[in-house]
């Protein structure tokens, strides 16, 4: 079995010069722009301070002061060298790690040009990124469960808003566990529904989608105005605390970074690594695979089809009715209507960016949230930048990838139809 | 469907619209829909009755009282709902007895607004309609509304002193292109690069939000306030009125009956509509036949979104007269499940539309008089739309025998767009 996952995996890293070459001129391009955007005006001498220790915390680290030229050019002149030399010889199957690496370069030059003259938290910045990159991430991962299984699941956001509402009412009336369990089971249930309209009845799974998403929202802000707005004790179900992992949260700088936090930030590591590992090195990863893949062929080999999609459909809404709860039980402590507010979309664009797996869903819920966090500070600093077009970034990203201009995406073959047995 | 068909075969080519309809209808039978829209009813009537605190208060002493209570509160629910939304006919009769003209207007109010409602959800429902024809699943109608209101105000407010035989019709056109743009992208991305038109549909509504919340606390925003909202438009840009106040009744009903005869027309009437419903049908029959599914593709998108677009400008231009930023309506959604309701066909959907609008005014009434909040509409929405792409569970609750040819399923395709 692990062979064969392994062949699959590698098959598909192959680089056309085309795309090299495009990625080449993708590298030069971010270069000039540093240059023309964030070298040139800036008056020779002015620093830049980012600060390394988000507020509150007791690791701390002396600032980092910098001049802000120097750095500047220095990332314009490696980036062009990086896009030399993938012009010329090609990173070949490293190619996407350096275009990430060319894209935090971008991104450094951007906060470096921003902080010009004055100073940035960046510890802070990353800390709400990945604070905010944590809805959309487990959002993906639902995606991920759906649609590796060839079943489309745009109800995500319909299954975290249920999620939301439901985690703060039972979290009000019980306690925060038994609400988080009641979110995820809230998840569960309307993933059934999707499963019978789309996989059962065999319906469009889009309009399965939309009779779901149309329906929580309906629901939950009819049971708020009816009841949790008129009711405090009803919506106050209090939030999970941080905690700090010992040892690793005192890692200078990462530590209060990632290891500070509460239980929703750690249970999108461990699915993260448990999602991969079920996923690529299980039979019933490979299951789930080939059933989005060839559903006819895993059928002939005797696997159910049906109640394997079922199965991964259900636990994709319940990891949707997990991050759902975040919103009430993990960040805010209160329910408000459609609170969500597109967070389940953009998880399925994260889903899209981060080519159907788990690590690339993590890395695009990143870029999503940081294109968030950063656009909340954008007004502090000043950069005249409107944070809306910020905000638009992870939209028009993914449409950039799906029309396959640096690279298309691997989407399960499957994806969409329902199985018809015969 | 341009040669000239042989004799014995006029009169089946002249039909009218009704004849088509019920041709188009008849395969999945009629009954299918109003069952649907009866159990969506039942339902949201039972979720009432749950979720009402004296049918609790009640239960603890007798449950069978409960169960009474229950009904009475999804009746007097309905009853509020029903006198919302059409009126109430004693009073109505009684302000005709007495002649007083304020008296008829405020008594026919209910059913001027649910025209009032009705009309941006037939715009919105023929945007999503003419998408299914041609095999494509415009979900990014609330985008392209948003784009078209935002167009259309624009070019209410900015433009002055050209009459209004003018500056109307441009005006709404300029939104009904402002729509058309924003169905144009993922057109054109789907017919070139095969990039799915749901997702990027989807990418394009959120796109769509961003920009208008810039334009609104920025280049649109009314010169004078604090507030994201537009100066208000032209008198000459408004979609006129018949009626004195409070009937808000105004024109922009009978130009969304007239769009939906022209979208009729083009869907069944010409060679370009042809095309379109083959590429929708069958997309290897089309490009056997040599048709340009690329063209048809780009055209049918921005076409789509360019109906979404009037939707919008339909609002700004007869209801609001200018555009604030909480504008978003839920028509994007709700229009997906008129398109099906009315099995993408332009007279279905007025029906449809008529049903939907109806509700939504009938619910602003009933939050008001039966304090039940307008969402349980949403309620009823989602469970008609989940009856009616499903038929298979409408037809085992009510014992129906399945239909004897293969029913038309409701446009099942791939995620991959190939």
């Amino acid at each position: 079995m692990a062979t064969s996952t392994t062949t699959l995996e590698r098959a598909r890293v192959y680089v056309s010069p085309t795309r090299q070459r495009v990625f080449g001129i993708v590298f030069l391009a971010l270069a000039i722009a540093i240059w023309l955007l964030f070298a040139r005006g800036l008056e020779p001498g002015t620093t830049t301070t980012f600060r390394l220790t988000p507020g509150g915390s007791s690791v701390t680290l002396p600032n980092w002061e910098f001049t802000t030229s120097t750095a500047v050019y220095l990332a314009a002149v490696f980036s062009a060298a990086l896009g030399g030399y993938q012009l010329a010889l090609g990173f070949k199957k490293r190619t996407e790690l350096v275009l990430g690496l060319v894209a935090g370069l971008f991104i450094f030059a951007f906060l470096a040009w921003a902080a010009a003259g004055t100073s940035l938290n960046v510890a802070g910045l990353l800390r709400s990124t990945l604070l905010r990159a944590v809805p959309i991430t487990l959002g993906a991962f639902s995606g991920v469960l759906c649609e590796r299984a060839g079943v489309v699941n745009i109800a995500i956001e319909g299954m975290m808003l249920t999620g939301a509402m439901v985690g703060a009412l039972v979290g009000s009336v019980t306690n925060l566990w038994i609400g988080l369990l009641a979110a995820i089971l809230a998840g569960a249930i309307l993933a059934l529904v999707h499963a019978v309209l789309s996989i059962t009845y065999k319906t469009d799974q889009i309009v399965s989608g939309t009779v779901i998403n149309i329906f929580a929202i309906g629901m939950t802000s009819y049971i708020s105005a009816k009841f949790m707005q008129r009711y405090q004790a009803l919506n106050n179900p209090g939030i999970f605390s941080d905690f700090e992992i010992p040892l690793l949260s005192k890692i200078p700088f990462l530590g209060p970074i990632l290891f500070d936090h509460n239980i929703f930030v750690y249970a999108l590591f461990v699915f993260m690594v448990v999602l991969h590992l079920a996923l690529f090195y299980t039979r019933w990863g490979l299951r789930v695979r080939s059933v989005g893949e060839h559903p006819k062929a895993a059928d002939t080999l005797g696997i159910n089809v049906f109640r394997t999609r079922y199965m991964s459909v259900i636990l994709g809404g319940m990891m949707a009715g997990f991050g759902g709860a975040y919103f009430t039980l993990g960040s805010v402590g209160r329910f408000d209507e459609v609170m969500t507010a597109g967070r389940g979309f953009i998880g399925l664009a994260a889903m899209i960016f981060g080519n159907w797996t788990p690590f690339g869903s993590f890395g695009a819920g990143m870029l999503f949230g940081f294109a968030d966090s950063l656009a909340s500070k954008i007004a502090i600093l000043g950069v005249p930048i409107p944070s809306e077009f910020l905000l638009m970034a992870p939209y028009v990203a993914t449409m950039i990838v799906l029309a396959g201009i640096v690279g298309r995406g691997h989407m399960p073959a499957a994806d969409g139809q329902p199985y018809e047995k015969e | 469907m341009t040669e000239k068909p042989a004799p014995e075969e006029n009169r089946e080519v002249k039909q009218s619209a009704l004849q088509i309809f019920i041709e188009e209808t008849m395969g999945v039978s009629f009954l299918i829909p109003l069952l649907a829209i009866l159990t969506g009813l039942i339902l949201g009537g039972i979720f009432i009755a749950i979720t009402s605190e004296q049918v609790y208060a009640t239960w603890r002493d007798s449950p069978l009282l409960a169960i009474q209570t229950g009904f009475g509160e999804a009746w007097s629910a309905y009853r509020a709902l029903f006198i919302g939304a059409i009126g109430d006919p004693a009073r109505i009769i009684a302000a005709l007895q007495s002649g007083d003209a304020a008296a008829i207007r405020s008594a026919f109010n209910p059913i001027s607004d649910s025209l009032v409602q009705t009309t941006p959800y037939i715009f919105a429902g023929l945007a999503v309609a003419l998408g299914f024809r041609a095999g494509l699943f415009n979900i990014g109608a609330e985008g392209q509304l948003f784009m078209g209101a935002i167009f259309a105000v624009y070019a209410g407010y900015s433009i002055k002193g050209l009459p209004t035989v003018i500056h109307l019709p441009l005006a709404f056109l300029i939104g009904a292109i402002g729509g058309g743009l924003w169905g144009f992208i993922p057109g054109l991305l789907k017919a070139k690069t095969g990039g799915h038109e749901v997702i990027n549909t989807i990418m394009m509504n959120y796109i769509a939000f961003r920009l208008s919340e810039y334009l609104l606390r920025g280049p649109l925003q009314r010169p004078d306030s604090f507030n994201p909202i537009t100066p208000f438009v032209e008198l000459s840009a408004r979609l006129p009125k018949f009626f004195a106040d409070p009937l808000r009744f105004h024109l922009g009903f009978f130009v969304a009956l007239g769009v939906a005869y022209l979208v009729y027309w083009l869907l069944f009437k010409t060679r370009w509509g042809f095309d379109l419903r083959t590429v929708g049908n069958s997309p290897n029959a089309a490009r056997y036949a040599g048709m340009n599914i690329v063209m048809v593709t780009i055209v049918a998108m921005s076409l789509s979104g360019a109906l979404a677009g009037m939707a919008g400008a339909n609002e700004v231009l007869g209801v609001n007269y200018n555009l604030a930023l909480a504008f978003s309506s839920g028509y994007g959604f709700d229009s997906i499940a008129l398109a099906l309701l009315g099995k993408s066909h332009p007279l279905g959907v007025v029906l449809a539309s008529l049903l939907f609008g109806t509700l939504r005014a009938g619910a602003i009434q009933m939050q008001v008089s039966a304090g039940i909040p307008i969402d349980i509409i949403s309620v009823v929405q989602a469970l008609i739309l989940a009856f009616i792409a499903a038929p298979a569970i409408i037809r085992t609750i009510y014992r129906l025998r399945a239909p004897s040819v293969a029913e038309e399923g409701v446009f099942v395709r791939g995620w991959g767009g190939d």
